[in-house]
């Protein structure tokens, strides 16, 4: 197990560095001249010369990127010119609002998703499992964000019943979570199904059922508990993915997270907060990806083996 | 389409059939089990992006004249509306229809090309790496899981930062973005093709490392590429129109469904609904058709993606 462990942090810490080396070329290649890219537009040029000169542009790549590296091992990923302020500290203001809305979306996604899952896995191929199966298809192919602006028309305008934009109490919350959790409530019924399917057909239920148990102790009791790990440990995943990639569902309810805070970065282009931005997503997600392989090894002993 | 008016030969002659006879009945059979409403819309999307000259009444960037009233026309069934804008118009006053169809375009070409790029890349990648194994396979795969890592939508939103808004610059950054997937897959792929033993003898009897991954690993990869490249062509549809509606895609004045929903998005609240509606319901319908496409041949071609 702790070979496990050294093993998956050392592939996390190539992976971060890959990334690093991505974006940081990707900047040089496309992006030609750092000192514009992150300087305001209309910056004067003997401003860009000033700046090429203190941020030490004018030395080497391999100089450059080690000097990049220092600065994001000590936690400075940079400053946004249009706040004036670390975009560390920024996206670390806007993380309780992000994790807010990441979490109802998550609750909102296994609650349709997991049962509906279940249902489909144990009535299969009946109108419960065709039922489940349309909801896959459909989370797939309605973007989230038609399904918001949909919403918002529907609740917000002819109904009237719900806030529509801004951060406030609960019920601010309801249809952001729903049109972001749309896509992985899709995702969980997927994963609940064929992991459901999997421990159904498995030897120990086949022995359970013959042993004369009820049905529903059969499937609630043995079956479901085994059937949610895999759910579960993705569930982890899923949680940073939401509360990373939220963009445009937080663009659409002015919700002030961290989606937003990517937005202003683009619209402003204000670039240093882009690229900041993505940076610390890159890291929270490799993370989250380490924790989850060994949450996962220590359930199921047998993935130490293989991998 | 054309399956409903052809007539079913394969049941009427028992006899042996001549070796043209059977491919062209058991083809024949294949286009009859497609899935019928996919294959519709998406030949419906096709005639429209094609024709989209012909098709669309307006100018898509233009106002339409002698309307009433100006802007924001209602759809022609709703009160008020009128049958030189089907679909109504929006904030400029042009035809919502007519953009819709010059959106189909982009939403085409963005999608097919886009695709095509990343399966292209991905494959090759997949098959360097899943044959010559060694260092290069360390090196491609670990550039995959880092890339991986990054939520597609997020590094997509980082490049187009970086390169500005084009539609090719679009589909470039879209294939740079998807390529992974195809990469990891086809890479497991080859491995187990390498053992293979017809690639043995073909290296035995002196064939080149580059022949043998264009003649002999290629072509067997190419099913697993087809049937992935059908289940993301979606992805990349409501990537391209995310981008779009975030206003990093497709630059304005072009009609791209995206935009179009962008555009909407600050009337949203004063009962213009048919500017939100329509749209993204033409993003849907596409991707809904590829998705069930894209299902029907992984079932076809390979059985055991099936599971998938």
């Amino acid at each position: 197990m702790r070979q496990f462990i050294l093993r998956r942090f050392l592939y996390s810490i190539i992976t971060l560095l890959i990334i690093s080396i991505t974006i940081f070329s990707l900047v040089r290649i496309a992006g030609g001249d750092p000192a514009r890219l992150y300087s305001e537009p209309g910056a004067r040029e003997e401003d860009l010369a000033r700046l090429r000169a203190q941020w030490g542009l004018d030395r080497s790549y391999p100089e450059q990127y080690f000097s990049f590296m220092a600065n994001i091992f000590k936690g400075d990923i940079g400053q946004s010119f249009q706040f004036n302020r670390p975009v560390r500290d920024l996206y670390f203001q806007r993380f309780t609002a992000s994790l807010q809305l990441a979490g109802g979306a998550l609750i909102f996604a296994m609650a349709v998703g997991i049962p509906l899952g279940i249902l489909s896995a144990v009535k299969l191929n009946t109108w419960w499992d065709s039922l489940g199966k349309t909801i896959a298809l459909l989370g797939l192919a309605i973007p989230n964000f038609w399904l918001a602006l949909v919403l918002l028309i529907v609740f917000g305008l002819y109904l009237d019943v719900l806030p529509v934009a801004g951060k406030g109490g609960f019920s601010n919350l309801i249809l952001p979570c729903i049109a972001l959790g749309w896509y992985f409530a899709a995702s969980f019924m997927r994963l609940t199904r064929s992991s459901m399917l999997d421990v159904l057909g498995s030897e120990y239920i086949k022995l359970a059922r013959l042993k004369g148990m009820p049905e529903y102790v059969v499937i609630g009791k043995h079956a479901f508990k085994n059937a949610l790990i895999p759910v579960v440990t993705w569930a982890g995943i899923y949680l940073v993915l939401l509360l990373n990639t939220a963009v445009v569902i937080e663009v659409i309810f002015a919700w002030p997270g961290i989606g937003s805070l990517l937005f202003s970065g683009i619209f402003q282009r204000d670039f240093p907060l882009v690229q900041g931005a993505v940076i610390m997503i890159g890291v929270l997600i490799v993370l989250a990806n380490f924790v989850v392989d060994i949450a996962y090894a220590y359930i199921d002993p047998r993935i130490r083996l293989t991998r | 389409m054309v399956l409903a008016s052809d007539p079913a030969p394969e049941l009427s002659v028992p006899a042996p059939l001549s070796a043209t006879r059977t491919l062209l009945s058991a083809r024949l059979r294949t286009v009859r089990e497609m899935p019928l409403l996919a294959v519709a819309i998406i030949s419906i999307l096709c005639v429209l992006a094609v024709f989209a000259n012909v098709i669309a009444p307006h100018d898509p960037t233009l106002p339409v004249e002698n309307i009433e009233p100006a802007f924001f026309a209602p759809p022609m069934w709703s009160e008020g509306g009128s049958s030189t804008a089907i679909l109504g118009t929006d904030f400029q006053g042009r035809d919502v229809f007519s953009r819709l169809v010059h959106g189909s375009r982009v939403s085409i070409i963005v999608g097919l090309v886009g695709t095509l790029v990343a399966a292209a890349l991905g494959t090759a990648m997949g098959v360097l790496s899943g044959y010559l194994g060694r260092w290069v396979d360390t090196v491609i795969m670990r550039i995959t899981d880092a890339w991986l890592a990054l939520p597609a939508l997020i590094f997509a939103i980082f490049l187009a930062t970086l390169v500005g808004p084009s539609m090719w610059n679009i589909v470039i950054i879209l294939g740079a973005v998807f390529w992974t997937r195809y990469a990891r897959v086809i890479r497991g792929e080859v491995l187990s093709l390498r053992e293979r033993e017809y690639v043995k003898l073909a290296e035995v009897a002196g064939a080149s490392k580059v022949r043998v991954m264009i003649r002999h690993i290629l072509p067997n990869v190419m099913n697993t590429t087809i049937v992935l490249a059908s289940l993301t062509i979606g992805v990349v549809i409501i990537a391209e129109a995310s981008l779009s509606f975030l206003g990093v895609g497709v630059p304005p004045p072009a009609p791209a469904w995206g935009s179009m929903l962008a555009e909407a998005r600050p009337t949203l609240l004063t009962g213009r609904w048919w500017l939100t509606v329509f749209p993204g319901l033409a993003i849907m319908l596409v991707v809904l058709a590829t998705q069930i496409m894209g299902d029907w041949l992984r079932v076809k071609l390979d059985p055991q993606l099936r599971n998938l």
